[in-house]
């Protein structure tokens, strides 16, 4: 399966296990969606169940919201994460706040799934990595997989979840591993072992994080597309990185983390995002504060530049194997 | 609280709506329900929004099936005028097919056809002033080539070429052009619908004589954005043109999933004390002559218009979709409309201002021109996957007006990365 139909399969299989679970959002009903996640489901789960909204992203969110208090587990698609926007106030002041501000007596399971990240040539308005935006929000999950695998087992962690949580699908490895050169063929995911994946129900728990390559010589802090490059960079480099795939951002697995900078003594974060205030900046605070005394050089960041998407030169923009091979020869060099 | 335990109440039930035809079904629009041409009465530019209340629920049509212009909403335009806006029609059409094409032919990412809305853009420029300020959605190209704005250019934008002012920025077909009174395009939907209404409160609120106008698509009026503009243009009585072109389809998803089950786009003018027009899109007369009748009504003070342009999207939403998923394939043939280019060819040649001959020569030398343009555009690169038209360091320009020492520090690292690159 590629990471599409993994989300697909993670979606029938929600619907088929628990009536409560509906989706929404635009186009995902007859059509399944522009990048074909909800395909088949309203056919198989019927127009109630699965059904295109209105162009409103804070009605899909707001909505979602109401449905949820009434019992159901809806999972509201965004088409694109650049267009999430219009709907924060629904996430961030009402789903986030629902339980804590209500102690318990209502709550907002809802997954609110959208594609994210850049290197699709989508110019600035369909690029963004919107995630250090929401994982500043008290109350909110924030999901991001890498591989079908994972991808299916975190959406279905995810919708069965009692909190409301935010799943960002890293839209360049939908088909396949993307390891950023964007020069070469991409491979299919056909061709990689976490194409595997079961048909039936299983889960990849929340707040875990994996480690996708062994190594002593630096740890790699990675999510989404980035898992991909740094696993590209280790492997023509030749150094010894230890690779971390976060998966779940919040809650975050520090204690993978800080088991692995404690043995390394280097640590470099990637991200496609923007540096300032981004989520690399929170993962350097923690380790730093958790790990001072193990490290042996500055924690580096590498991420995309403080500048909108540009079209045209997104692979300028792109945190790719040069920028992360450079940083690693820094935090290594002593 | 009502206790209704035990009570025998009927299940309630969730609508959902579903467009009449799917891929597959026989389509026919005979029940649609559309008044002739001349049938609606126009009504003082200055009248007051309660005495309108009636036009959103019908169609302004000028021109009837023979091409004959009638009524009272036919605007009287001199041939060559006409033949101007057929010009530009026919150009947008032209300037479409090609740059479909270059996206297939991969010289740039993507593309979005307005085939069979021309009117829409063109008509309405011709009946603003040219320094009157347009607000667009991305189907609108043809206000930018109605005002005359070179096609290299617009091109130039596409290819994020050398030539493209927007440094190669934008996705293409977001073009943006202040000479040109076309602001910079967003692909967030109806963002600049608000953007718009501001223009036009500060155009009033300085005693300037511009208006402005907005547009966008059907499916888009469902954002907030579209009624936060609907709720300041009324309170002020902003001098603005609100546009809503209902082409049937947002990408798969048909006008009833935006609510035109229940209303008409136009009759939301209703609830905010605005007047609303009701327009059939593929009459290019009927276009000028409702957005001519809206700015003169802005003009005088008398407060904003929202047009209701009923058309229907031809083509695929953009080159990344796929209409025979969801739709009928002869479902844009059998819309009742016609094509707003052969109308108008149509009428012009029934006042005998034009023949086939002439149209053929117009559409080869308009073909021609375009082509042209073309060339001189690719001369300047087109956006293939590894292309860089624009220099890396342009990435940290025009984030602030002056560059920050976190931005600088990142264009020397971006500058040193390149370098170990060699690119
Ligand atoms: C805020 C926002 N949400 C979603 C999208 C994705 N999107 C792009 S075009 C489109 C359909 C718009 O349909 P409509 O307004 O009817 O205009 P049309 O394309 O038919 O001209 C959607 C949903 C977007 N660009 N912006």
């Amino acid at each position: 399966m590629n990471m599409i139909q993994a989300i697909n399969s993670a979606l029938d299989v929600c619907m088929t296990r628990d009536e409560a679970v509906v989706v929404l959002g635009e186009d995902v009903g007859y059509f399944g969606g522009v990048f074909r996640a909800t395909a088949g489901l309203q056919k198989k789960h019927g127009k109630t169940r699965v059904f295109d909204t209105p162009i409103n992203e804070c009605g899909i969110i707001g909505v979602a919201v109401g449905m949820a208090t009434y019992g159901l587990r809806p999972v509201p698609e965004i088409q694109f994460a650049d267009y999430i926007y219009p709907g924060m106030d629904q996430l961030i002041s009402e789903a986030a706040r629902l339980r804590y501000r209500s102690a318990g007596e209502w709550t907002c399971p809802i997954t609110v799934r959208s594609p994210f990240g850049g290197g699709i040539f989508g110019g600035q308005t369909h690029s963004q990595s919107p995630e250090g935006i929401f994982t500043h929000v008290a109350g909110l999950k924030t999901v991001i997989p890498s591989n079908p695998y994972d991808a299916k087992g975190l959406l279905i962690a995810a919708i069965e979840d009692p909190d409301p949580v935010l799943f960002f699908e890293p839209k360049r490895i939908y088909n396949g591993p993307f390891d950023g050169h964007y020069d070469r063929p991409v491979q299919p995911w056909s061709k990689h072992g976490s194409s595997e994946v079961p048909d039936g129900h299983y889960t990849v728990p929340l707040g875990k994080a994996a480690v996708v390559r062994a190594g002593e010589a630096v740890t790699v802090l990675c999510y989404g597309t980035m898992v991909h490059v740094a696993l590209g960079v280790a492997a023509e480099t030749g150094i010894d990185a230890e690779i971390i795939d976060l998966r779940t951002l919040v809650p975050l697995d520090i204690e993978t983390i800080t088991a692995s900078v404690e043995k390394t003594g280097r640590c470099v974060i990637v991200h496609e995002a923007t540096r300032t205030g981004g989520f690399g900046a929170e993962l350097s605070a923690q380790v730093q504060e958790r790990c001072f005394h193990h490290l042996e050089a500055p924690i580096e960041r590498v991420t995309g530049w403080d500048t909108p998407y540009p079209h045209s030169l997104e692979w300028a923009y792109f945190p790719g194997p040069v920028r992360l091979t450079q940083a690693l020869h820094r935090v290594l060099k002593d | 609280m009502a206790d209704t335990a035990g009570r025998n109440t009927r299940p309630l039930a969730l609508h959902v709506p579903e467009p009449r035809f799917r891929p597959g079904d026989a389509v026919s629009f005979d029940d649609l329900d559309l008044p002739a041409a001349g049938a609606v009465g126009r009504p003082p530019v200055d009248a007051a929004p309660a005495a309108l209340r009636d036009y959103p629920y019908t169609l302004i049509r000028v021109l009837d099936p023979e091409g004959r212009a009638v009524g009272a909403w036919d605007p009287r335009l001199a041939p060559d005028r006409l033949v101007r806006m057929l010009r530009g029609m026919m150009l947008t059409r032209a300037y479409d097919d090609r740059m479909f094409r270059a996206q297939r032919q991969g010289k740039t990412s993507f593309y979005m056809k307005c085939t069979g809305e021309e009117a829409v853009a063109v008509a309405a420029a011709h009946a603003l002033h040219r320094d009157d300020m347009c607000f667009p959605s991305y189907r609108q190209q043809g206000l930018l080539i109605a005002r005359d704005w070179p096609l290299v250019d617009m091109m130039c934008q596409i290819y994020s070429n050398a030539g493209d002012r927007m440094k190669g920025r934008q996705l293409p077909v977001m073009y943006s052009s202040k000479e040109a009174g076309f602001f910079s395009i967003s692909g967030n939907l109806a963002t600049q619908y608000p953007q718009a209404v501001g223009w036009a409160m500060a155009s009033a609120a300085r005693g300037d004589t511009r208006i402005a106008a907005g547009w966008v698509g059907e499916g888009s009026t469902a954002e907030g954005d579209f009624h936060a503009a609907c709720i300041f243009a009324a309170v002020y009585r902003a001098p603005v043109i609100l546009n809503i072109v209902n082409n049937q389809w947002a990408i798969s998803s048909f006008s009833g999933i935006a609510g035109a089950e229940a209303t008409t786009f136009a009759a939301r003018a209703n609830g905010y004390g605005v007047a609303g027009l009701r327009v059939d899109g593929n009459d290019p007369l009927a276009v000028f002559a409702a957005t001519e009748w809206a700015a003169e009504r802005a003009r005088g003070n008398h407060g904003p218009t929202i047009i209701e342009h009923f058309t229907y999207r031809v083509e695929a939403h953009s080159t990344s979709d796929d209409p025979s998923a969801y739709r009928p394939a002869d479902e844009a043939r059998a819309f009742p409309l016609g094509d707003p280019i052969e109308r108008l060819k149509q009428h012009l040649i029934l006042i005998g201002a034009w023949d086939e001959a002439r149209h053929e020569a117009l559409r080869a030398e308009l073909v021609e021109q375009v082509r042209a343009a073309g060339r001189e555009a690719e001369a300047l690169g087109t956006l293939s996957g590894t292309a860089f038209n624009h220099g890396f360091e342009t990435i940290f320009e025009d984030v602030f007006a002056t560059m920050p020492p976190h931005l600088k520090e990142q264009s020397e690292q971006m500058a040193e990365e390149r370098r170990v690159a060699g690119v």
